[in-house]
């Protein structure tokens, strides 16, 4: 006996309306931003230099702590040695800065592998200070380093020689591009089985191992692809900065303000992190005269957010308006359903 | 040679504030599993009180800082209390992220209070020269009485504490809680009510340390993440779970810090980070891990 044939009378949706219509957005948006240079001043190209570098580095803190269930307070150790792998190789090596961004985010990638060897001895809150300690490590290391300035830090020279609008043109598309790159690049993994995987480990990893998961390997790619991430825009922070210290590079506070753009964002989804970063920009425009007042003011409202809105601004938006521009989720559609 | 017998001895001495920055710490952990990120700026905070405190009191010589210190006490137990029952007690669940996320700012929060409060600059407590004061061990070998005086404290709550935990009823309330909330809940115990007595306790060790630490040292606003790391490496360093092991981890990271300080005065903190990530390597359990 042979089952009957059944015909697929559901469907698999991922797109929404609003996915759809956003994409046209974004690529508006992306051909506006390729052509800023031409018309936008050099002081506005500089202030996206640094938005595009704190929304990759909170889009990748999200994808550990939102996704990977990894809470980290040290990921500046992957910023700043993406910063210093850039100045060692511009200054020491006479290697192209703007060939060796790309190089010193793999060579944070490639020292992520024995620093989760450490890290993942830890779990949970003792990860979170584990992974500050490592940061301290690195900062220390190259505050001891006289070659590359030691406390003090030292500038880009390797600059010198390419013309200051060639200069800030070609670090404006380079930021821009790994920006729209880091989005795609989240989107895209969270579609993937990976993706599925890593959804699967946050919500239990005694489930997910059980399911066939390697969760070890998951996690092991989600903190591997965080550090060159955070690489990338270190790399890319002190390109457009010219100077760099190793108290400014493995500053705790990058890790603070990824929290506060993820956790004011909406942790766990990709347009978390996008409206973060631009809430943050704009708090910092207007209010960062303030000093401490305002670091008081972020501390206040990332500790109200996360006791009173934990899905964030965008989480809250997006489960009341049904709204994704970025799905992850599938759909299932059936027909409907008729009487037997 | 003696410099070297010295230098451990100096090292375990310090140690023993260390320990006492992490016993605070230990307590949360222990019964609640609440790693709190702001426990370095807890101790700064209690510092500048006492300083504060001392100076409305405003006897000359250490017995200000002293009667500041017993002023304390109950403001901070208070404190902790209040703490846990209004905001941590919130966050507390399955996943660490959101009292992670809340202690952390709370840290951001309390350093730049106190650089709004007292400006960045340098500040200490008033020991009336206890800090200066010495015991002669041997030629060349002198242990400082402060240190000495911090040592002993450590290692009282250290005993207290492991007394409080298994001999008192309000102990096995802590280990209850710890290791079955719905069950001790049964029993009739209310987690929140003890869980915001083991905070408020642990703002009391908080108050000891901030006091001894800024007796023996100056303070500043951002002195609190690297008192938070010292603990945290002393706690893990013994093996969680355990008073005295932390007590010891302290000791272990004293003395590598001497002995750095003692090769190059850059490398000292850098030395005690890297032989605690060696324990990790080791030992990932600490010297006498007690899973409770």
């Amino acid at each position: 006996m042979t089952p009957p044939a059944i015909a697929p009378e559901f469907q698999v949706v991922r797109a929404t309306r609003a996915s759809r219509a956003g994409a046209i957005v974004a690529a508006l948006l992306v051909a506006l931003l390729a052509t800023l240079p031409l018309w936008a001043d050099a002081g506005t190209l500089h202030d996206l230099d640094e938005v595009a570098c704190y929304l990759i580095f909170a889009l990748m803190w999200n994808l550990l702590a939102g996704y990977g269930g990894m809470m980290s307070i040290g990921q500046q150790a992957f910023l700043g040695f993406g910063g210093y792998a850039l100045l060692v190789m511009a200054n020491l090596f006479a290697i192209n800065p703007f060939v060796a961004v790309p190089i010193a985010a793999l060579l944070s990638a490639a020292l992520a592998v024995p620093i989760a060897g450490l890290a993942f001895r830890l779990q949970g809150g003792t990860f979170a200070i584990g992974t500050w300690v490592i940061a301290e490590v690195l900062r220390l290391s190259f505050a001891n380093w006289s070659g590359v300035g030691g406390g003090a830090g030292t500038s880009l020279t390797a600059l010198r020689g390419i013309d200051r609008v060639t200069r800030v043109n070609l670090t404006f598309w380079l930021s821009q591009a790994s920006a729209v790159g880091a989005i795609a690049f989240t989107h895209g993994l969270l579609r993937s089985r990976q993706g599925l995987a890593l959804l699967a480990i946050r919500d239990s990893e005694v489930a997910a191992e059980s399911q066939g998961i390697h969760v070890r390997a998951t996690k092991l790619g989600v903190y591997v692809a965080a550090a060159f991430g955070a690489g990338l825009a270190g790399a890319l922070y002190f390109l457009g900065n010219l100077r760099i210290s190793p108290d400014a590079a493995f500053s705790v506070n990058w890790s603070a303000f990824a929290i506060f753009i993820v956790m004011i964002g909406g942790i766990g989804t990709i347009e978390g992190p996008i409206v973060g970063t631009l809430i943050f920009y704009l708090l910092n425009k207007v209010a960062s005269g303030f000093g401490a007042w305002y670091l008081i003011g972020l501390g206040l409202l990332a500790i109200v957010v996360t006791i009173k809105f934990p899905h964030g601004l965008w989480g809250g938006l997006s489960r009341r308006l049904d709204l994704q521009f970025f799905p992850v989720r599938r759909r299932l559609l059936l027909p409907a359903t008729k009487d037997k | 040679m003696l410099a070297w017998v010295s230098a451990i001895v100096q090292g375990a001495l310090l140690g023993g504030l260390y320990a006492l920055f992490a016993m605070g710490q230990s307590l949360i952990f222990g019964v609640m599993r609440l790693t709190n990120t702001a426990q370095g700026d807890f101790i700064i905070l209690a510092s500048f009180a006492v300083v504060s405190l001392a100076a409305i009191i405003g006897l000359p010589g250490a017995g200000a800082s002293w009667l500041a210190l017993a002023a304390l006490v109950p403001i901070a137990f208070a404190a902790g209390y209040g703490l846990q029952r209004l905001v941590l007690n919130r966050v507390l669940g399955r996943d660490p992220l959101p009292s992670l996320v809340v202690t952390f700012g709370l840290s951001i929060v309390i350093q730049n209070l106190l650089l709004e409060i007292y400006t960045a600059d340098w500040r200490s407590i008033d020991s009336g020269g206890l800090n200066d004061a010495s015991l002669r061990l041997a030629d060349g070998l002198a242990v400082g009485i402060l240190p000495l005086l911090t040592f002993l404290a450590a290692l009282g709550v250290a005993v207290g504490m492991h007394a409080l935990f298994n001999r008192t009823a309000i102990g096995r309330a802590f280990r209850a809680v710890s290791d079955d909330r719905e069950v001790a809940e049964l029993m009739g115990l209310d987690h929140r009510h003890i869980y915001a007595l083991a905070t408020g306790l642990a703002f009391v060790l908080v108050a000891i340390a901030g006091t001894l630490h800024g007796m023996k040292t100056t303070v500043s606003p951002s002195d609190g993440p690297a008192l938070l790391l010292y603990g945290f490496e002393a706690v893990i360093i013994g093996g969680m779970g355990s008073f005295f092991g932390t007590l010891l981890g302290g000791m272990i990271l004293g003395v590598t810090q001497v002995i750095g300080f003692h090769f190059d005065a850059g490398w000292g903190i850098w030395l005690g980070h890297v032989v605690f990530l060696g324990m990790l390597i080791v030992r990932p359990s600490g010297l006498f891990p007690r899973t409770r």
